[in-house]
């Protein structure tokens, strides 16, 4: 699913060089939920944007969804980014759609369906993510936990292998963090979808299947999380 | 749907209409947008409806000449600046083969007099045999029997309300009576002409009467000559032995080239024809500045959505594209008001101005064209703003 073998970024160029990746090796299976955490500025989200084809491989392997990464062209990336699924920190929903059309703007990217079909399965999807009652809101109309799970339909939609998200409960309070990274899991178990999830925040790291800790651009031992002790 | 199976697979192709929503969910930007592009269309529409309108108005009265050759002298610039020349050179024009007729025409400007407020007023004058033929309308025989009595003028009806309400009393049966030069002069009938940008209204009367109003005319000079043509023969053969034959103190025209003449003095002697390009040009710049406004900052503002559309996947080319949309709606939305508002005011310039402007389809597809070229170079200049937008930067 992803390969990741002697990963190495470096930022700036000269004097202002600045390596932020140094040997980084990394492996995530199929269905897999691997949350990748460390402390701001360590390299996480340089590694997400190297694995989501949104930057080139400078020095290293990188092999996602059975694609070599290196000395990739931008066509190759932008074709590789449509079976990737992306959630941001911010929703970055398009605030002039509706959360349909929003999820819409996901699963038009599948070839070969009509206009009925691929709306259909927008409704289908903001049905799963609990947002049935509220297609036709645009986003300025929702909450930030209902904003960020029509992000999560909307990145699903595209029917990925592979879903990146940065950071999806930061602007959450407790209680809607945890429903969206619950859901997260849920509906990327059911997909098969496999998921690279960049956090620190600290509730909500028993969902991983893997635990991967990040410090100055190196990985260090990945561990299995323990459950959360009951409240 | 059914019926066209090929459309029906286009429909179902469809995407969100990314264009169209990124436009209509700002109403009060769009408004400013169409509002900008609307001004620009009925700008260009004024100054170009001005611009050709004077052109078309200039030889309003020349159009009307019986005749397939004219003859002018060297000296006349314009139908408001014209010269004599002597008669005889319109008479020697009979030795050619070719030549069937000529009326010699008198044609100057006189001070007229308004009946009903006495106020004065330059009105074009034409002076003719009345026998003679003049005009292709074959209506203003009959009615220049009348000018056979001295003192007696036909009144253009549609000259501008400022000579007075003649046509009017005409026709209720008064007696109109006015002065030109000081001399008394009575309206024997009603001819419909039109107006041009030289001449406010005109009048025609006998030879005789005109040298009357004009005592100053040379004996045996005039200053427009016409000439019919045999049927069959080539005008510009013709003019081409005319020129040899004649002393060089006449031109020989064809009708066209009388009536381009006439246009050219309003191109080229004077800036009317700049002024209302130029004028054109503004309202052109104008929308050009304000549709890249608005294109551009549309694109900084959605600058994260674009690209969050790039890192899922869509292709730079499909955003370009959404730009071009928004381009091209912003033309078709902005020139229909544009386009009714022109025609609004063509109507209101016909009836303040009596120029013959109206909205043709050459001009009606020239402004759209370049309400075209401005919104798309528009959007052209503001897709450079997307190659800003990085996907790498929204994580």
């Amino acid at each position: 699913m992803v390969e990741v073998e002697g990963l190495c970024h470096w930022y700036g160029a000269g004097e202002m060089r600045r390596q932020v990746l140094q040997q980084v090796s990394l492996t995530i299976q199929p269905g897999e939920v691997v949350l990748l955490t460390g402390p701001s500025g360590c390299g996480k989200t340089t590694l997400l944007t190297l694995v989501g084809a949104l930057r080139q491989v400078q020095q290293g392997q990188v092999r996602v969804l059975g694609q070599h990464l290196n000395d990739s062209s931008r066509k190759q990336r932008q074709q590789l980014r449509r079976r990737i699924g992306m959630i941001f920190q911010g929703h970055n929903l398009l605030r002039c759609l509706s959360a349909e059309q929003n999820v819409q703007m996901g699963s038009d990217l599948l070839p070969n369906l009509s206009y009925r079909a691929r709306r259909d399965q927008a409704r289908e999807w903001l049905r799963a993510v609990g947002l049935g009652d509220h297609l036709d809101k645009l986003p300025h109309g929702l909450s930030g936990g209902q904003k960020q799970r029509v992000a999560i339909a909307r990145a699903l939609a595209a029917h990925p292998r592979l879903l990146l998200a940065d950071e999806p409960t930061a602007a959450l309070d407790k209680q809607s963090g945890r429903e969206v990274v619950d859901l997260l899991k849920r509906l990327a178990r059911e997909q098969h979808c496999a998921v690279l999830m960049v956090t620190h925040d600290p509730r909500i790291l028993d969902v991983a299947d893997r635990l991967v800790q990040m410090e100055d651009g190196r990985l260090m031992a990945a561990r299995v999380p323990e459950p959360e002790p009951a409240a | 749907m059914r019926a066209w199976p090929g459309l029906a697979a286009i429909w179902s192709q469809r995407r969100i209409p990314l264009a169209w929503l990124l436009l209509t969910r700002q109403p009060a930007r769009l408004a400013v947008a169409l509002a900008g592009i609307s001004f620009a269309g009925i700008l260009m529409f004024m100054q170009f409806g001005f611009r050709d309108g004077l052109f078309d108005a200039s030889v309003t009265v020349h159009k009307l000449f019986d005749a397939d050759l004219v003859l002018l002298s060297p000296r006349s610039s314009s139908s408001v600046s014209m010269a004599g020349f002597p008669r005889r050179r319109l008479v020697q024009t009979l030795a050619d083969p070719d030549v069937a007729g000529i009326t010699p025409v008198h044609w100057n400007l006189v001070i007229w007099r308004n009946p009903k407020d006495l106020s004065t007023r330059s009105i074009l004058a034409l002076g003719f045999e009345p026998g003679d033929p003049l005009f292709t309308d074959p209506g203003l025989t009959p009615k220049a029997r009348v000018l056979n009595q001295r003192g007696r003028v036909l009144f253009d009806e549609l000259s501008r309300p400022e000579f007075g309400p003649v046509a009017e009393w005409f026709r209720a049966g008064r007696t109109v009576e006015s002065e030109i030069g000081g001399k008394r002069v009575r309206v024997g009938g009603l001819v419909a002409l039109g107006v041009s940008f030289g001449a406010d209204g005109n009048i025609l009367t006998s030879s005789e009467t005109y040298l009357q109003l004009l005592p100053n005319t040379p004996t045996g000079s005039i200053e427009v000559g016409l000439i019919r043509l045999r049927p069959g023969a080539d005008p510009a053969l013709v003019m081409k032995r005319l020129k040899d034959s004649l002393p060089k103190d006449v031109n020989v025209f064809t009708k066209q080239g009388f009536m381009d003449f006439e246009k050219d003095y309003w191109r080229s002697s004077t800036a009317i024809g700049f002024i209302f390009t130029l004028g054109a040009a503004m309202g052109f710049i104008v929308g050009c500045v304000i549709v890249y406004q608005i294109l551009y900052s549309d694109v900084s503002d959605h600058l994260p959505e674009y690209a969050t559309l790039m890192a899922m996947g869509y292709r730079l080319s499909t955003l370009l594209g959404v730009v071009a949309r928004e381009g091209l709606l912003l033309a078709l939305l902005g020139y229909l008001p544009a386009y009714a508002a022109g025609q609004g005011l063509y109507a209101l310039v016909r009836s303040a101005t009596r120029l013959p402007v109206y909205m043709d389809m050459p001009r009606a597809v020239l402004v759209f064209s370049l309400i075209l070229v401005m919104c798309m170079g528009s959007a052209g200049m503001a897709m450079r703003r997307l190659g800003d937008a990085d996907p790498a930067e929204i994580f």
